[in-house]
């Protein structure tokens, strides 16, 4: 039971990983065995592994195309791409994708989808944009997102997890609803922001020692997931059953509970990403987050997280994002235009997978 | 079972406040009424100025208005229609779908309405039910996207993308007329888009009369003020100095302005396009880089219902010796500046 292909597959993988614990089917094999305790924090044993974690091959790929990038910019556009101005501009055009990215690789390594990241963003912009909610100030639309964020992360959860859907048809009947809610709320209409404190947030004089905020709730984004899903018992459910779901039930974790937990997770992280665009636009608008749900889904995919479940790293997907971005910026500074941009980021996924898949092989 | 250490109820009320929380949210804070909302895109008045003849029905099918400009089309329809005591307007729900499209205007056909205005999705797409409704006898007005076949219109009413272009061009021409190597950066919008090309070509062509002027960088954003802000602060980082700064589209120019802001630029002019209430506002204040926007003016709509109406009545268009009205009619795209501003005004949409 324990050794069905999903569980199996996680196991060989074992130590390659920087962030999913050391395979799920050993986790499977402790929790099932001595019923009762709970799935244990291996610190020391850990501590070791994480060393070897660092040196992730599958990172290391990813960081190498970050370097390639760095190259090609310094030679083709030496003053704009290394500056300052052009990594500060790089981590916040990465940071609002880059939290969405964060929730869509819990769910992905859960074995779920979530295809309505884009919409709840798009809903949740508008929504705490609205004039009613701008009444209530900073606080009110900070709150307001991150409450619509996750409401929409409840609905999708319930019905998935209680409601038996699956992830794609109940996540796409979200994407519809919240793309249409947010149009009847927004009216077709762009809802510029008024309220100050919002507006400086995205300012040169917000910069905390030259670093955008918007790029430090990335950053604390970033870290909180990496320490949830490879350090935490939630992270360890997570990977358990995205490996096979029907193992994980049999050793005592609570699947449906741990299912509604991760797309409230997701829908959480769609709501303080709605929350930092609408602080990066100045505005809210019903067409926010384009095409988010597949951005997200291909940065999870080149970081190296399973679209199957089971495995997933959230260093991957963030080096994931800045290699898209780094991609548009260099491509931006080098005047291409967006048809250039988007052959390019097509190939360097199919490059991306098909990398990873030869050394799983070999 | 053995994962759960808090008490389950808490954790049941807990969501139920979330719920209830969002609940409340849905009372309060979808509200997005407005004290000035009231004269928004009002045409200049005078135009209605006939009396009721025949009455007439006209009906309206658009895309859906998930775009300010969009939206305005929608509004100027009405408001007009409701002007003429003997106009009776049939409008569908907007759609983007071709085919729910072509469902909703098929209905049309079949109530038998006796003008059709038809801002179709997909021009090329709906040509085949354009030549339905006129096979039927039901002339159609065709707004701004036209068919791809003539005979599938009766009228048609639309915008000048090309000229949009170069009446950019030639603004910016003039502004920087006599300035040494000056450079001119474009912020286009959905490139995928024939209009998008359009507007491109015309703006090229125009820059061409000015031999100081060169056109160092373009991007292309998607019509969305997320996407107008990434691509200008990208352009921004691409150019530490230029002169002028076209931008294809006003509601993408928010995201775009706000880079600028963000970026703490302000060394060119900026021109806008489409017409917003908001870029209009904004050049009347004259305390910010957009000095001036190239109209594709939402009031084809009103003139659409206008023109349904005189072939539903059987008139020509009132100032014309014709006795029929036009087979199309291309509207001029108008700059508007800090001089004329409170002249369109009132056209303005948000």
């Amino acid at each position: 039971m324990l050794n069905s292909p999903g569980g199996a597959d996680t196991g060989a993988d074992t130590g390659a990983d920087a962030d999913a614990v050391p395979g799920a089917a050993a986790t499977l094999t402790k929790a099932a065995g001595p019923p009762g305790p709970r799935a244990p924090a291996k610190g020391g044993l850990g501590g070791l592994r994480g060393l070897g974690r660092l040196a992730d091959l599958r990172n290391l790929s990813l960081l190498g195309v970050l370097a390639v990038l760095a190259v090609v910019g310094g030679i083709t556009k030496p003053d704009e791409f290394l500056s300052t101005d052009n990594l500060q501009l790089v981590l916040t055009q990465a940071s609002v994708i880059g939290v969405v990215t964060v929730g869509v690789t819990f769910v992905i390594t859960s074995g779920g989808i979530d295809l309505s990241v884009g919409a709840i963003v798009a809903l949740a912009s508008v929504w705490a944009t609205t004039l009613a909610t701008q009444d209530y100030g900073f606080g009110g639309i900070l709150l307001c997102a991150v409450l619509v964020g996750l409401g929409c992360g409840l609905v999708n959860g319930v019905l998935i997890a209680y409601g038996g859907m699956v992830p794609f048809i109940a996540t796409l009947a979200m994407l519809a609803s919240a793309r249409g809610l947010a149009l009847q709320i927004s009216d077709g209409r762009t809802q510029v922001v008024t309220v100050k404190p919002v507006l400086d947030l995205g300012l040169r004089d917000s910069y905390v020692l030259g670093i955008p905020p918007l790029v430090l709730i990335f950053a604390a984004a970033t870290v909180l997931g990496w320490l949830l899903l490879g350090r935490t018992t939630f992270g360890r459910r997570t990977v358990a059953i995205g490996g096979n779901p029907e193992a994980a039930r049999l050793a005592g974790i609570d699947v449906r509970r741990q299912r509604l937990m991760l797309y409230l997770l997701s829908g959480l992280c769609c709501g303080i990403a709605a929350f930092m665009l609408v602080v990066l636009t100045g505005s809210g608008q019903n067409t926010n987050g384009n095409l988010y749900e597949l951005d997200a889904i291909a940065a999870a995919i080149i970081g190296g997280t399973l679209l199957s479940g089971g495995r997933g790293t959230i260093t991957g997907s963030v080096l994931g994002v800045l290699v898209f971005t780094t991609i548009t910026n260099l491509f931006a500074l080098n005047n291409l235009q967006s048809d250039v941009q988007q052959i390019a980021k097509g190939a360097i996924i199919v490059a991306a997978v098909l990398v990873q898949k030869g050394r799983s092989t070999s | 079972m053995n994962h759960t250490p808090g008490n389950p109820t808490s954790r049941r009320n807990l969501l139920l406040g979330t719920a209830a929380a969002g609940a409340l949210f849905a009372a309060g804070c979808t509200s997005n009424e407005n004290n000035d909302s009231e004269d928004e895109g009002k045409q200049p008045a005078g135009a209605a100025d006939d009396k009721p003849g025949k009455k007439v029905t006209v009906g309206f099918a658009g895309p859906q208005a998930d775009h300010g400009w969009l939206n305005a089309i929608n509004q100027q329809a009405k408001r007009r229609a409701k002007e003429y005591e003997d106009v009776t307007l049939v409008s569908t729900e907007g759609s983007n779908d071709t085919a729910q499209q072509i469902g909703q205007i098929e209905t049309l056909i079949n109530k038998k309405v006796d003008v059709l205005v038809i801002l179709p999705a997909d021009g090329k797409a709906l040509t085949q039910v354009g030549l339905k409704a006129m096979k039927a006898g039901i002339p159609v007005v065709n707004l701004d996207r036209v068919f791809a076949s003539p005979q599938a219109y009766r009228c048609w009413i639309g915008g000048d993308n090309y000229g949009m272009g170069l009446n950019a061009g030639r603004y910016i021409g003039e502004q920087l007329k006599g300035k040494k190597n000056a450079k001119v950066v474009e912020l286009a919008g959905l490139d995928n888009l024939e209009l998008t090309r359009q507007r491109t070509a015309g703006f090229d062509d125009a820059l061409k009369n000015y031999p100081n002027i060169k056109k160092v960088g373009r991007q292309a954003a998607e019509f969305t003020v997320e996407s107008g802000q990434s691509k200008m602060a990208q352009l921004l980082q691409a150019h530490s100095g230029f002169d002028a700064l076209w931008n294809h589209d006003d509601d993408q120019g928010v995201g775009a302005e706000r880079a600028i802001q963000q970026a703490g630029r302000d060394e060119f002019l900026m021109v806008g396009g489409a017409g917003a209430k908001r870029a209009m506002d904004a050049i009347k204040a004259d305390n910010t880089v957009l000095k001036a926007t190239v109209l594709y003016p939402p009031t084809m709509a009103a003139s659409a219902i206008d023109l349904a109406r005189a072939l539903g009545q059987g008139k020509g268009v009132g100032g014309l010796a014709e006795l029929e009205i036009p087979a199309s009619l291309t509207l001029y795209s108008a700059v508007v500046t800090k001089e004329n501003v409170d002249e369109y005004l009132p056209t303005g949409f948000s």
